[in-house]
């Protein structure tokens, strides 16, 4: 297929993936705000450090309260990362694609972001915004299957799939980094009970709870969880299972021997990493080597298979901030 | 409520669907006792979900402004059909055919000999002077020696119920995608109707486009590479391009995905490495095509494409050059070409025109500029011309003056008062004027689309069928009513 066409199809497939992790990110904020006892300043700033949107939302001054950061979340044009940016830019990307998707696929995202923007007021409303979410989550995930069920194994399905996983590692690597680190003080008193609400509120992130409980039989513990989310070789969402993936359909194309050494690397990485001796800022920082893995991944991808581009420019690449308490990397996005 | 065709009037104008008497015509018959029976409101609840569908299906055409940018608009499509008997259909599938045959062969003399000038038939004067006459054409003999293969000629009819050819559109002619994407609409929103008459299906273009195309191709092979080249998201016929690449499976590509190797053959560039291409159904004016050839400053084409055609590595769809038939100048010549070349009587009338580049013409044009259509030799779309009957005294004044300061510029036409259909409007069924445009497929062997694109002029009164000025389309259904 065309290495234009192989480009917008492998975008499109992120943006729907990263529509809909921030959706269900979202979510799992205000359930678990609403366990948590007052007192603690937990609020929704981690929210905008998980999507790396800081330096937008402090550009913009915006205050850290729930009406605002879900705002920007969901409906804020000059955020990236943004829900309402990422849904533009998977449709204008399924625009430059309708003569390789299945129509349906097209006709259900035409119409569902018509009905997200006409339903917006619905998701910055506390009282509707659940099901305004929900109902993302269940529309991406009904356009994964369409996609799945009606779309040869070509290509075009490998660049979308290796699109999709690529952004799932990379957002359920984002939810772990910031629920685990962030949200609640490491050494605040009488939180016992609050340990286990926050970690189920990664596995919800991830709709990993059920899945959880089904193969690891075990109280919800920090150090199973992160070894679920990041490493378990069965759910579809931990980062190791995507990388497998990500693996399999690379298999199918030619040339992909550099890329396969590049997410080498990244298997390795996550694969001999230790859970049990990790305070918080160890995590933090190696959520952030294993961002800059799957960066490592995306641009070998980029390099060869996507359009070489005119002149000398180059794809923009986010640069590894890790840094002590540095903030998370940046979401990126194609070239305009 | 029931309809009554009583209060539905178009004295002095043809209805394709009401006769004189306030009764149907015998295509439209089955159609007419249909809506009476459904009545103003229940139309306009299918309107309304015709209008949901179009939504939905994503059906849409881009519309540039000068300060918005582009803007996507949903197709407008009315719901009551057009509709032709076959009987008729047939004739005007001839007339097409011949027609078509005959600009081919023009084109293709124009390129080599010149007999038609050297006969006198036409004026060298027409060619030096025409815009899209391509020096670099001279000499090649594309293959089957067809340049015009996907030609949309429009057609009227005027008060007295003669259809006349108003013009042959030879560069990037669009709309083809919206004539199949309304049937699928209606078929949708109507679906009991289809049972009630015997309506010809329109569908079978995109298989027939793709033979046509492939069957160009200077690599004999069963599937030859076959693509659909655009100018990208921006144009306003991008769903089209997009649509007929997805029902030909093929490659939807934009200049910058293709490049001419050292060999002269044609490359895109794919997930696989580069892959040669056979046929290119391009989307992109003449002046576009090759920066090497034509416009420097053009991003949008291919350099050294004309190199690789004009060796006959590369079919190119239309052929370039084909415009210099695309000129309403060469028009009012198509009737001599047809008796010329084939030796035969037209079948379908031209709309009678004025060369206003002949003094004589000019001079009468310009005496009855407040009765004539002026229209600019190389426009489309409706632009840059004068509607006499609707116009001001000083748009007359300043529309005279570039008459005649460019004379060779246009031609003039009586304005021809187009039929009607009913329209739905409100809540009621009025009526409103319509053109058609069939399309005709020439290679190896013609190919005519069964009915067309009909576009219907949503203002009252308005004769504008254009799209980008408010126009809408329906349905148009050939009706067999002998079965």
């Amino acid at each position: 297929m065309l290495a234009r066409v192989a480009e917008n199809i492998y975008w499109l497939a992120r943006y729907l993936e990263r529509a809909e992790n921030t959706a269900r990110l979202i979510s799992v904020n205000a359930n678990l705000l609403l366990d948590l006892q007052r007192g603690y300043e937990l609020g929704w700033l981690p929210l905008v450090d998980i999507t790396g949107s800081r330096h937008v939302f402090d550009a913009q001054k915006h205050r850290s309260d729930e009406r605002e950061v879900v705002q920007f979340l969901l409906a804020n044009a000059e955020n990236p990362g943004s829900i309402s940016a990422s849904l533009n830019s998977a449709r204008e990307n399924a625009r430059t694609l309708r003569d390789i998707l299945p129509t349906e696929a097209w006709e259900i995202l035409n119409e569902f972001f018509l009905e997200f923007t006409a339903q917006l007021p619905a998701g910055l409303n506390r009282r509707t915004r659940f099901e305004f979410l929900k109902r993302i989550v269940l529309v991406s995930q009904t356009l994964a299957g369409v996609l799945d069920g009606t779309m040869s194994r070509t290509d075009a399905y490998t660049f979308m799939m290796l699109g999709r996983n690529l952004e799932r590692a990379d957002m359920t690597s984002r939810i772990v980094d910031v629920r685990s680190a962030q949200i609640l003080p490491a050494a605040a008193p009488d939180l016992g009970p609050f340990q286990t609400i926050q970690w189920i509120s990664v596995l919800r992130s991830l709709s990993g709870q059920h899945m959880y409980r089904q193969t690891r039989r075990a109280r919800v513990t920090r150090v199973e969880s992160l070894d679920f989310a990041l490493r378990d070789e069965e759910f579809p969402r931990s980062c190791m299972f995507c990388l497998r993936q990500i693996e399999l359909y690379l298999r199918t194309l030619t040339r992909s021997s550099g890329v396969l050494d590049t997410l080498a690397g990244a298997h390795r990485f996550l694969a001999q990493v230790s859970f049990t001796e990790l305070d918080q800022q160890g995590l933090h920082q190696l959520i952030d080597h294993l961002q800059v893995y799957l960066i490592g991944v995306h641009a070998s991808i980029a390099q060869a298979y996507f359009p070489a581009l005119p002149g000398n420019a180059r794809r923009p690449m986010p640069q590894s901030q890790a840094q002590d308490g540095g903030s998370t990397l940046p979401l990126f996005a194609d070239v305009p | 409520m029931r309809i009554d065709w009583t209060s539905y009037s178009a004295p002095g104008l043809h209805d394709e669907l009401i006769g004189p008497g306030g009764g149907a015509r015998v295509a439209g018959r089955a159609l007419a006792r249909y809506l009476t029976e459904l009545g103003g409101r229940e139309i306009g609840v299918r309107q309304q979900a015709a209008e949901l569908a179009i939504k939905a299906m994503g059906i849409t055409f881009t519309v540039y402004h000068e300060q918005g940018g582009s803007i996507d608009r949903s197709w407008p499509l009315d719901i009551v059909p057009r509709t032709i008997t076959r009987k008729e259909w047939n004739r005007i599938d001839a007339g097409l055919r011949q027609r078509v045959a005959a600009i081919n062969r023009f084109i293709d003399d124009i390129y080599h000999e010149q007999r038609i000038i050297a006969d006198g038939i036409l004026p060298i004067s027409i060619i030096a002077s025409s815009r899209n006459f391509r020096p670099n054409c001279m000499g090649v003999t594309p293959p089957a020696r067809c340049w015009a293969h996907i030609c949309g000629s429009d057609l009227i009819r005027g008060s007295d119920g003669t259809v006349f050819v108003l013009e042959d559109n030879l560069r990037v002619p669009s709309g083809v995608s919206y004539m199949i994407e309304n049937r699928q609409v209606m078929k949708r929103v109507f679906p009991e109707l289809f049972d009630s008459a015997a309506i010809l299906p329109v569908d079978d273009y995109p298989g027939q486009l793709y033979d046509m195309l492939a069957a160009l191709s200077p690599r004999p092979q069963e599937r030859p590479e076959v693509v659909v080249l655009t100018p990208g998201i921006y144009n306003s016929a991008y769903f089209e391009h997009a649509y007929l690449a997805r029902q030909m499976g093929c490659e939807l590509v934009e200049g910058r995905d293709l490049a001419v190797g050292d060999d002269d053959c044609v490359y895109m560039q794919t997930t696989r490495g580069s892959q040669r291409v056979d046929v290119i159904y391009r989307r992109i004016d003449d002046d576009f095509l090759d920066p090497e050839a034509f416009r420097a400053d053009s991003t949008l084409g291919v350099p050294g494409l004309m190199r690789a055609w004009s060796k006959g590595k590369v079919a190119l769809a239309n052929a370039p050059g084909a415009g210099v038939a695309d000129d309403k100048l060469v028009y009012t010549y198509v009737p001599d070409m047809i008796r010329y070349y084939l030796d035969e009587t037209p079948i379908l009338p031209n709309v009678p025109s004025w060369r206003c580049g002949e003094p004589k013409e000019l001079e009468h044009v310009l005496a009855h500029l407040e009765s004539l259509v002026v229209k600019p030799v190389d426009g489309s779309g409706g632009y840059g011309m004068l509607m006499g009957p609707m116009s001001t005294q000083r748009e007359r004044t300043q529309f005279a003056a570039q008459l005649k300061a460019a004379p060779r510029n246009f031609i003039a036409q009586p304005v021809i008062t187009l039929s009607t259909v009913p329209t739905f409007v409100g809540d009621r069924l009025e009526p409103r004027h319509v053109d058609l445009r069939p399309f005709i497929l020439s290679g190896p062997s013609t190919y005519v689309t069964t009915g067309g694109l009909t576009r219907v002029a949503l203002r009252k009164g308005s004769l504008v069928v254009n799209s980008s000025q408010g126009g809408g389309s329906k349905d148009t259904w050939i009706v067999d009513t002998e079965v």
